[in-house]
């Protein structure tokens, strides 16, 4: 399961070159990565050269430039340093639903989305964690196969997911990933404990076509994926206009929230293809508005 | 059997069932639909919503009837419901079946076969023991056997193609003891049938079986007036009734089909009805037989025989006919002879050939050149027949006096010979009697018969092998030689009276018709019949299929003479019988033959097979008890909302289907295309049926349109397809026409209303496709020759180089399309048309050519898609490019012409009209 989860993102992430998330407070996640922030600092690559300044020790002057002329030179290098990441995948039972056979269920949507993101961010040399304990942000090849390994198990009882602002590194990023359909004030909570620590992200609220549009009639119990919450209609096809409007105000409700803490949020259907969603991450992440 | 109406009950207990039915009323109107249990995480925003509408949670009153009425069809069905039930009535002893198996039963045997069979099974149940005979049969011994052995033989006995013969001899041929008679009756009336009638009911009771279908007769078909003269009679004679008579002949490529079909009329209570055929010459020798059309029966055919058949005879006289002298005339007498039975021709010899006579005679003829000498050997080979008559010029000439002359039976000696005249001794000689191997052998002699003068053939070893007639003293009168599949024979008298008086009597004819140079207007006497024999053969079954008459004896005239009359019999089946120069036909029916209807005595039983046929419901009620719980499913899922969106879509499919059968026919309102096609100029194309094809002369319409557009004032708007058969063409100056073989020939009014259109000012440009490689002969191009044949299309010749096609726009001298270099085809340019000097240009006329025929593809070189890019590729690289940009400078001349007329070929006279009026 986890294999194959982590060769689908793989390929999934592929088509795009490597994620490099915004950093706005370097300063404060000095943490080494690979890859260069297009400023002198700290790192491994080559930037420029530099006249030398009072103050700079002879032991930086490179020689070699040096000698072909008569002023002294400086080699200096680009400044090389790691984002933390982090996701969080709803693994509550309403995930699970597929509204049609056809269709993969949301979790594994999200699943997929969320593991194609952190393959892209750690060819990019970022540093990728799940929320919670299990895998704290980590770089390198390796945490693909720990990220799969952990999101595949990642099973709950809960009927619906609640966010945890857990294991988020100070400044960092952070992507959430549910259907939302859970208790709202829930997630309030966990991005107002985001917002104090500087983290931003994105929200993706997975949804499967069935409840967008909501094609049922008829004589009708609706239960929920646990069987913990019931409904019963005479007429389904009637309920259809006002569950609508009740999931637009959920939607705008989301914005608004992310909108308070300056967070991207979208809705991703699981009828539509995955690289869809993986691009509006990958500009989400990546800092464009 | 409890009976309620028609329909009988084997189990009607069971229908008490239905008095549940209320019970189940009451049972199911308390059951509601259930609901269905779905997951869905939605169902958070779902909480806290009422229903708008509390529904009844109780069934509908029509899905309860509907499970009612299966409910109730399923009782019915297993009570064993049975329509018509038959009461069965064993007899005992004996039954004898008698058919009369006559070429009237053939029509509808299968089923008096199955009528019989089951006789023969009922017996076999009662253990009765039955014989089946045929009246057409000789009378003979009838044994009864046990049923099964006659079960096993039924499929064997077939009708025959005549009437029964002796039906008082099965009178006295029936066995002894008492038995049950069931008479299978062809509903005629026979000679003997009321006595052996008598003689059954004597034995025990007697059933007769008669089938209501009429029995149709055809005549045998006459000439006369000059058409063929065809008549049937019916029995029973009732409604007015049209019956279509079929006239079948080898077609010139030998395979039989039909020539000629005409319907015949029966009056309110007519039996008889006639029409006459009118055909040409050559169809007419052609016809083998006459049937009816769609009956099987020997009855409704009648073969023809040589007496229709008009033989083209050529006439051919010595010298010049001298005015006034017309009974001397050596033609006279042939010409009455034959005017009534052949089609005469005369003029020279050589025209007269060409016209491939079936005989030629030349009366009192002596030399012919030797081009003529051969013509007449070439058609003799082929089986032609010369009758030389003598006469003075033949005795005074030396033609085959020395050595034998190809156009002469024998040699003749100088001068002739007269006997019996005042200068001579002896009596005039008479005939003797013909020889057994004579074609002439069996004609009376008439006494007043005499000769006077004859010319005399030389001795010769061969002579007598070649005399087909002789005078009393051994002398030759009629000589005959075969040359190739031909003959030529000389009358040793001259064709009219001044030699013998041989062209007065009646046996001029008889000799006539017997070397088939005239053929009889009428049936055969038997004189003529007597003394030859006839062999078979084409015989006709009673289903009045031709068969091969294999080794069937040939039968003496006298027989066949007597068959004609009495009609025919086991000796003499029906058929196409062969004498020694011609055939007869023996038909079923003969022009005499009246259909009575057979009258039974009082108080027999009679049976049609129209019998209402025993037939169980059980299976029907079942099977519609099973359709309504079919409906009773879908029913059920819709009242609960789970019917699918696409069984939804399947049902709206099936109802649209159902009542609008014919909605592609009004996608497109007259008005609204009439409006289209007139709101602008649009240009138009044939739809030809072939999808691929019109797309692609749309496609290419619209990229020429383009094309005008960017380059020119003309501004066409979208190009339509045209149905030619059901679209007014008028709205459209210009058609485009691709010639596919898949579109048939449109209809009469159609090509009336193109031919309207051409004459009033449009042009079609016909474009076969095919780059005429193979030069007017390949598939497209032949069918463009089918479909413009109902054109009005004046000449054609291939585009001039001055021709104003080729500057109305752009200066042309190619007209490529995707194929390049094939001849484009415009009307031709009047003869009168010269270059003046000095003038690029011949002074044409007006007008624009009506069509333009080529095969160049354009549309295809034309055509772009939704994006305005070429669909199809023309060429190769950049001059593919550079052909395609021709293509459309072609289309745009084309247009430009079609719109402009001559306008150009008037500009490049404008400075000779100035300088003709002196500026």
């Amino acid at each position: 399961m986890s294999l194959d989860l982590q060769s689908r993102a793989e390929m999934l992430g592929q088509s795009l070159p490597p994620l490099m998330a915004e950093a706005e407070l370097l300063a404060a996640t000095v943490m080494m990565g690979e890859h260069g922030r297009r400023r002198a600092g700290q790192g491994d690559e080559f930037w420029q050269y530099r006249p030398v300044n009072a103050g700079d020790s002879a032991r930086l002057i490179d020689w070699r430039r040096s000698a072909r002329g008569d002023a002294h030179f400086v080699r200096e290098r680009e400044w090389q340093a790691a984002q933390s990441v982090t996701l969080w995948v709803d693994p509550a039972k309403s995930m699970a639903f597929s509204g049609d056979k056809a269709r993969a269920p949301k979790s594994d949507r999200a699943k997929l989305l969320a593991l194609a993101t952190a393959v892209l961010l750690l060819r990019a040399g970022e540093r990728v964690g799940l929320a919670g304990d299990a895998a704290p942000p980590r770089p390198g090849r390796a945490q693909i196969v720990k990220l799969a390994a952990v999101l595949s198990g990642a099973e709950e009882g809960a009927e619906y997911g609640v966010p945890s602002a857990t294991g988020m590194v100070s400044h960092g990023r952070a992507l959430f990933l549910s259907d939302f359909f859970g208790d709202l004030t829930a997630l309030e909570a966990a991005l107002t404990t985001a917002a104090d620590r500087g983290v931003r992200g994105a929200l993706v609220q997975v949804l499967d076509p069935a409840e967008e549009e909501f094609p049922f009639s008829g004589r009708t119990i609706f239960e929920s994926m646990g069987g913990g919450m019931r409904h019963e209609t005479q007429q389904a096809g009637d309920l259809r206009a006002r569950y609508l409007a009740r999931l637009a105000e959920r939607k705008d409700r989301l914005a608004d929230l992310a909108r308070a803490v300056g967070w991207h949020v979208t809705t991703h259907h699981t009828g539509q293809p995955a690289q869809a969603g993986l691009l509006w991450i990958y500009n989400a992440l990546q800092g464009g508005r | 059997m409890f009976m309620l109406g028609p329909v009988g009950f084997a189990t009607p207990l069971l229908l008490l069932g239905l008095i549940a039915l209320p019970l189940l009323w009451l049972l199911l109107r308390a059951v509601p639909p259930a609901p269905i249990r779905r997951r869905f995480p939605g169902v958070a925003l779902l909480l806290g919503l009422r229903d708008e509408e509390a529904e009844a949670d109780k069934t509908p009153w029509w899905l309860l009837l509907l499970r009612m009425a299966a409910i109730a069809a399923a009782i019915i069905a297993f009570a064993g419901p049975v329509l018509n039930p038959v009461e069965r009535q064993a007899g005992n002893g004996p039954l004898l079946i008698a058919m009369d198996a006559t070429w009237a039963d053939a029509r509808d045997w299968p089923r008096r076969i199955d009528r019989v069979a089951a006789l023969v099974d009922e017996a076999a149940r009662d253990g009765r023991p039955v014989a089946v005979i045929r009246l057409t049969d000789a009378p003979g011994q009838v044994a009864f056997q046990a049923a099964d052995a006659v079960a096993t033989r039924l499929g064997g006995v077939t009708p025959q193609a005549w009437s029964p013969r002796d039906l008082a001899g099965w009178a006295e041929a029936l066995p002894e003891g008492g038995f049950d008679t069931f008479w299978l009756s062809d509903g005629l009336d026979h000679p003997g049938r009321a006595a052996l009638m008598t003689a059954l009911e004597a034995k025990g009771t007697v059933t007769v079986f008669e089938s209501p279908r009429p029995v149709f007769a055809l005549h045998p078909a006459t000439y006369d007036e000059g058409a063929i003269q065809l008549a049937a009679t019916r029995l029973p004679a009732t409604d007015p009734v049209s019956v279509e008579v079929s006239a079948r002949g080898p077609d010139p490529s030998g395979v039989e089909r039909e020539l000629a079909r005409i319907a015949l009329d029966f009056g309110l209570g007519a039996e008889r009805a006639g029409a006459a055929l009118s055909l040409p010459p050559e169809l007419r020798n052609r016809i083998t037989r006459f049937e009816i059309a769609g009956l099987r029966s020997a009855g409704s055919v009648s073969l023809t025989d040589d007496s229709l058949k008009r033989r083209k005879v050529a006439l051919i006289g010595g010298g010049a006919d001298r005015e006034g002298l017309q009974l001397l005339s050596p033609l006279h007498y042939l010409r009455q002879a034959l005017e009534p039975v052949a089609d005469l021709m005369e003029g020279s010899l050589t025209d007269l050939l060409l016209a491939s006579p079936d005989v030629v005679i030349m009366a009192d003829v002596a030399r012919l050149s030797q081009t003529d000498t051969d013509a007449l050997l070439d058609w003799l080979d082929n089986g032609g027949l010369l009758l030389r008559f003598a006469g003075p010029q033949l005795a005074a000439s030396d033609v085959s006096r020395t050595s034998e002359d190809p156009l002469m039976p024998v040699r003749l000696r100088e001068g002739g010979r007269a006997v019996g005249g005042a200068m001579s001794w002896g009596e005039p000689k008479t005939l003797a009697p013909f020889p057994e191997d004579s074609p002439f052998h069996g004609l009376p002699l008439p006494q007043d018969v005499a000769v006077t003068a004859q010319v005399l053939a030389q001795p010769d070893p061969e002579l007598a092998n070649r005399t087909i007639a002789a005078l009393a003293d051994g002398t030759p009168l009629v000589t005959r030689k075969v040359v190739g599949q031909g003959q030529v024979v000389l009358v040793h008298v001259t064709a009219n009276a001044e030699w013998s008086n041989l062209p007065l009597s009646g046996l001029f004819m008889s000799m006539l018709e017997r070397l088939a140079v005239s053929t009889r207007p009428a049936a055969p006497e038997a004189a003529d019949l007597a003394g030859q024999t006839w062999v078979p053969e084409i015989v006709l079954d009673a289903y009045g299929q031709l068969q091969d008459a294999g080794d069937l004896p040939g039968q003496p005239g006298e027989a066949l003479a007597q068959a004609m009359t009495a009609g025919p019999g086991p000796e003499q089946p029906p058929g196409l019988y062969a004498g020694s120069d011609r055939r007869v036909a023996l038909n079923v029916i003969n022009a005499d033959t009246t259909l009575t209807a057979a009258t039974w005595p009082q108080g027999t039983v009679i049976e049609g097979l129209e019998s209402p046929p025993e037939q169980a419901l059980k299976g029907a009620f079942l099977s519609g008890a099973l359709v309504l719980l079919m409906l009773d499913i879908l029913a059920a899922l819709w009242v609960s909302g789970r019917l699918g969106g696409f069984a939804r879509g399947a049902v709206v499919l099936a109802a649209v289907l159902l009542t609008t059968p014919d909605a592609r026919a009004q996608d497109m309102p007259d008005d609204a295309k009439a409006l289209q096609a007139t709101t602008g100029l649009v240009l138009a194309h044939v739809l030809t049926g072939d999808a691929r094809l019109d797309d692609t002369a749309q496609a290419g319409l619209t990229g020429l349109g383009e094309i005008l557009w960017q380059r020119t004032s003309i501004e066409p708007d979208r190009p339509i397809g045209v149905n030619i058969e059901t679209d007014e063409l008028a709205f459209f100056p210009f058609l485009y026409w691709p010639v596919s073989t898949a579109q048939p020939l449109p209809s009469a009014a159609a090509y009336s209303k193109l031919n309207d259109y051409l004459r009033t000012g449009g042009m079609i440009l016909f474009d076969t496709r095919d780059a005429d490689l193979a030069g007017g002969s390949s598939p497209e191009g032949q069918h463009l020759q089918r479909l413009a044949a109902g054109l009005n299309i004046p000449p054609l010749e291939q585009i001039p180089t001055d021709h104003v096609l080729t500057r109305t726009f752009y200066l042309l001298q190619d007209f490529p399309g995707r194929h390049q270099r094939s001849p484009l085809w415009v009307e031709a340019a009047p003869p009168d048309a010269e270059q003046v000097e000095g003038m690029p240009f011949r002074n044409l006329n007006d007008g624009v050519t009506p069509v333009v025929i080529g095969g160049n593809d354009w549309a295809s070189a034309w055509a772009v898609n939704a994006n305005g890019a070429p669909l199809l590729p023309v060429g190769r690289g950049f001059a593919g490019e550079r052909q395609r940009e021709l293509a459309y400078r072609f289309g745009v001349n084309l247009i430009m012409h079609v719109l402009t007329g001559n306008y150009k070929s008037d500009q490049v006279h404008v400075p000779a009209l100035l300088d003709r009026l002196g500026q």
